[in-house]
């Protein structure tokens, strides 16, 4: 029995969880959602580039991307944050003069981001039919027309599953950010139970900061399931009757 | 229907991937206003020869010229606005309307407003039937629906040439007769058409000039009750016991 309570003690202190649970929510998860959703808006806006350079016909900016891609995926989340952190962080407060290192987090996250976005991307305009795009050539469309208008909308609409599982990503490394030394009023959620656990010696916060985290993951992943499987079946039609093979009596 | 339709000659072009020597020399002349209708076994180059036409794939050698003046030093993109093309898998957007397909390079190549290329797309879609549909997404129509659409896509931008590459080749048989119906009428029309084409009947009946095409060269052309009756290669006699 005292196993027991010093388990529940430990983990599920309700008490501890209440006192951190405010702070958690209004300061924690609204930077925790800041970087991560800044990050994945601002990888995917590069992650496009990386991708329309990684299917270029011009072999330098196919490189170029190449490398990128090859070296931000290639290293640990934790390594990138840190030295971009603490590497840029002084250039930028010195042309700036803004001294928090939250944006240096933003840029380290974005630049990994960019990095799986992109290779995403690109497999998902690859995949779309050649025939749509020697279509939209032979309509008259330059090439990066047709790519801007028809292939691209296509590539991307594949791969938003991929893309919501990029997001899940995010939004837990975004915790790796605290490695910088936020300022109290900038710290996201795993700071802020790491924080609460050290002050009070009981592991209860962390636990919360783990539920919150699942609350914005499960139904992320449950979002990705529905995609993928609409994506897969298309959206429920009403069935059109088709008057052309009606005349020889398809079907019947 | 009025068409601004255009001569198209194609003079000695070849073209290679490679060690692969795919056109050989290749000549045909499509006379304004005129139908031709080129045949040949899988990978005599019929397809390829009506992508270099277009400029889809750039030529070795040779030239290609439209109402008698050469295009192969003009902008692509000017060259295929002129020319339209059918497809044999019909390559409709799939991620567009029926209507937003056909009225796409309407708006973005020629500048006409939303409702007025909508209004022009509406007009085109009712010549091939379809009016109904311009609200449906393509992958909810048939396979004849579908290339019905691809050629009111092609109509709209007022090309002075039409080019058919195996228009029905993916058909099933019963959707067939629609799309050739509506091919028939545009050549009876006065579209300057160049069809890539395994339907015999269509090349025979409609077509104004026949070209027999194998192993990337041009084996016989002619009118078609000649090249049909009389065939004077056996490479034509043999590929017509083929597939009659």
């Amino acid at each position: 029995m005292d196993t027991l309570q010093q388990f529940l003690d430990t983990f599920f202190d309700w008490q501890a969880m209440g006192q951190v649970l405010p702070t958690m929510l209004t300061v924690g998860l609204t930077n925790t959602l800041i970087l991560a959703a800044s990050s994945a808006i601002l990888g995917s806006i590069l992650g496009l580039v990386l991708a329309v350079m990684g299917i270029s016909r011009n072999p330098v900016p196919r490189w170029i991307a190449r490398i990128y891609t090859d070296v931000f995926r290639g290293l640990p989340a934790i390594l990138v944050i840190v030295v971009i952190g603490i590497g840029l962080g002084p250039i930028f407060r010195h042309l700036t003069g803004v001294t928090s290192p939250f944006p240096m987090g933003v840029l380290a996250l974005t630049l990994m981001a960019a990095a799986y976005i992109g290779e995403i991307f690109r497999s998902g305009i690859q995949s779309v039919d050649k025939g749509q795009l020697e279509a939209s050539r032979a309509l008259g469309f330059s090439y990066g027309h047709s790519m801007t208008l028809v292939v691209i909308p296509q590539g991307i609409r594949r791969v938003l599953p991929a893309l919501v599982n990029q997001l899940i990503a995010l939004i837990k490394d975004s915790s790796l950010v605290y490695m910088l030394g936020l300022m109290s009023g900038e710290r996201e959620i795993y700071r802020i139970g790491n924080d609460a656990a050290a002050n009070t010696g009981n592991l209860s916060p962390l636990i919360a900061a783990g539920l919150l985290y699942l609350c914005l993951t499960v139904p992320l992943t449950h979002l990705v399931n529905y995609i993928d499987n609409r994506l897969r079946t298309g959206r429920p039609e009403r069935v059109e009757p088709d008057e052309a093979a009606a005349v020889v009596g398809k079907g019947a | 229907m009025t068409t601004a339709s255009g001569s198209l000659t194609a003079t000695n072009i070849h073209l290679s991937f490679g060690a692969n020597h795919v056109l050989r020399g290749i000549d045909l002349h499509v006379p304004q206003g005129t139908t031709t209708s080129v045949i040949g076994p899988s990978g005599s180059g019929k397809s390829t020869l009506l992508r270099v036409m277009n400029r889809l794939i750039e030529p070795d050698q040779g030239d290609i010229a439209l109402d008698g003046r050469s295009v192969l030093k003009d902008n692509p993109d000017e060259l295929r606005r002129r020319i339209g093309m059918v497809f044999q898998q019909f390559n409709l957007f799939p991620h567009k309307t029926v209507a937003d397909n056909v009225s796409l390079a309407l708006r973005k190549i020629r500048g006409l407003s939303r409702d007025e290329a909508r209004a022009k797309a509406l007009d085109q879609l009712d010549m091939v039937g379809l009016k109904h549909k311009a609200d449906a997404r393509p992958a909810n129509l048939s396979g004849g629906q579908q290339q019905r659409v691809a050629i009111a896509r092609a109509l709209a931008m007022e090309p002075a040439v039409m080019f058919f590459d195996e228009a029905t080749s993916a058909l099933d048989p019963e959707l067939v007769k629609g799309v050739l119906a509506l091919m028939t009428d545009l050549a009876k029309g006065g579209m300057t058409m160049v069809v890539v084409t395994h339907e015999m009947g269509f090349s025979r009946n409609v077509s104004d000039s026949v070209t027999f095409m194998d192993g990337g060269v041009v084996v016989e052309t002619g009118r078609p009750d000649e090249l049909f009756e009389a065939p004077t290669t056996d490479r034509l006699r043999n590929f017509l016991s083929d597939v009659l």
